[in-house]
């Protein structure tokens, strides 16, 4: 307990002595906001955005965006993994077009993001879709060739007698943790092209589409204010994702993180 | 009746360059009711390959399995196995991994935890019902394992080298405990092991196998009851004839 409270002591006196650190350089060394806004501006930036009343209505536009990209990711990534992971038919038939598709930059996908679906949510989610679906793809098929042998002959000789029995029972309890690890990988990608998403356009409400929209505007203060958003909501997301799979997934693996 | 009936099994591997390794060649073993074989032999002489194939986790490239008369075609519940790694499902408690194989038969959640209750009593892991795996040593993890095995009320149980990752100690709680299931349950136990200390002690019959491409070298009747004395000369002598069956393929090869 002692520990813990040190530990605590020491983060916030770290973070308390860069904002100070901060604070000095923006007003005595470089004295323009523009370059470097000091804390109290960007504090008093955010008691402003707050005051306007856009600031949730953009979290939560971005926060729809990613929901968009990362549910889809989900539901094609894991099946698509799971086929080709398990049937060697499927891998080899697919495994070309996934190898030829996969290094495409997702950011590269905005443009037909734009003329497929327009300014709406669906083409922000797209490119989201774009960055987290290849991650879950392949940590799916990696967890499924992982997969330990004596446990699928553990299966077959208990009683399961299809593919699908299988893969219910056996191989995809399995691969939780790997697929896990996977969807967090994917989350960390399309939080990123998010930002980038929203920047190129593709939507005009959302933390990324502020942020740059304010630059425009020479609002540097603001520009801070959504960048550190951005980065606590990120960090926010994986926690709880992180919170939720160990505590309901895996507690069969005590001590080990997803 | 659960006679298992191996009519001159062979086993061919295919190797990379297009050849095959030859694995087994024209075993022929009968296996009574009740009966406790097992089969030792030098490394490579393919006596896991055999268990494999009775299981129906490997074919057979030449010959039959034939158990009750029916020819064994792939792996099926009625012949349990217990295998040398940990194979218990890490992501189940110990209750749901004995109850799996009841769970893929379609028993109703209610009975089929009531069965395996009862397993998990028999093998003396009550208090553990509810633990997951990794909480377990490897000698709770191996009595799991065969609970887990029995719980599908084999015709045949299956062992390849169970207690081979053991320290020697548990090792022996667990052929003492063994001996005490399979008087209470008069299962079939078809038995794959290293030690012939082991195979001294256990079996009913040892069947002896030659190197690669192993057959059936000699088979050893053991009639003395259990518990067996490991220390009497007629322990010693059978453990001795067994080791020098084994030496002396091993430096023929």
């Amino acid at each position: 307990m002692k520990q813990q409270t040190q530990k605590r002591l020491l983060g916030i006196a770290a973070v308390a002595v860069v904002a100070i650190v901060w604070q000095i350089i923006a007003d005595y060394v470089v004295g323009r906001s523009f370059i470097l806004p000091s804390v109290t501006d960007v504090a008093s930036a955010f008691i402003n955005l707050l005051g306007s009343g856009t600031l949730l209505t953009d979290l939560a536009v971005s926060l729809e965006h990613f929901g968009i990209g990362i549910i889809a990711a989900f539901i094609l990534g894991v099946p698509l993994g799971i086929l080709m992971g398990w049937f060697r038919v499927a891998d080899h038939l697919l495994d070309p077009i996934i190898e030829t598709l996969r290094p495409i930059p997702p950011l590269a996908w905005i443009p037909f993001a734009i003329i497929w679906f327009g300014l709406t949510t669906q083409a922000a989610g797209f490119v989201i879709f774009a960055g987290a679906f290849f991650p879950i793809l392949t940590a799916t098929y990696a967890a499924f060739r992982d997969v330990p042998k004596v446990f699928v002959e553990a299966g077959k000789v208990l009683g399961c007698d299809t593919s699908f029995e299988l893969i219910r029972y056996v191989a995809l309890p399995a691969a939780v943790p790997a697929i896990a690890s996977g969807v967090r990988i994917a989350m960390g990608v399309g939080w990123m092209c998010l930002v980038a998403a929203e920047m190129f356009g593709v939507s005009t409400y959302g933390l990324g589409y502020q942020l740059w929209h304010n630059y425009y505007l020479h609002q540097m203060p603001n520009v801070v204010v959504y960048m550190l958003i951005l980065g606590f909501t990120g960090l926010i997301i994986d926690r709880i994702f992180r919170n939720y799979v160990d505590k309901q997934l895996l507690r069969w693996r005590a001590g080990e993180v997803a | 009746m659960s006679g298992v009936s191996v009519a001159n099994v062979g086993k061919a591997f295919p190797k990379e360059d297009g050849t095959f390794t030859q694995a087994l060649e024209g075993v022929n073993l009968e296996i009574g009711d009740t009966e406790f074989i097992c089969l030792v032999g030098p490394s490579g002489c393919g006596k896991t390959t055999l268990l494999r194939i009775i299981a129906g986790l490997e074919t057979a490239t030449t010959g039959s399995v034939t158990i009750e008369g029916r020819a064994v075609t792939g792996p099926d519940p009625k012949r349990g196995m217990v295998f040398q790694e940990y194979s218990l499902f890490p992501w189940r408690r110990v209750i749901d991994n004995v109850a799996f194989g009841l769970e893929m038969k379609g028993v109703g959640k209610e009975e089929r935890r009531r069965t395996a209750d009862r397993y998990i009593e028999l093998v003396g892991l009550s208090q553990f019902r509810d633990a997951y795996p990794y909480e377990l040593s490897g000698g709770m993890r191996q009595r799991v394992a065969i609970a887990r095995a029995l719980a599908n009320d084999p015709d045949v149980l299956l062992m390849d080298e169970p207690f081979g990752a053991l320290d020697a100690q548990t090792r022996n709680h667990m052929q003492k405990e063994l001996l005490s299931l399979w008087k209470q349950t008069k299962k079939t136990i078809v038995f794959v092991t290293h030690s012939v200390d082991e195979a001294v002690y256990l079996a009913t019959r040892i069947v002896v196998l030659t190197p690669r491409p192993g057959s059936i070298r000699e088979v050893i009747e053991i009639p003395w009851p259990h518990p067996r004395d490991r220390t009497s000369p007629e322990f010693a002598e059978v453990r001795r004839r067994v080791l020098r069956m084994i030496d002396e393929s091993e430096n023929i090869q």
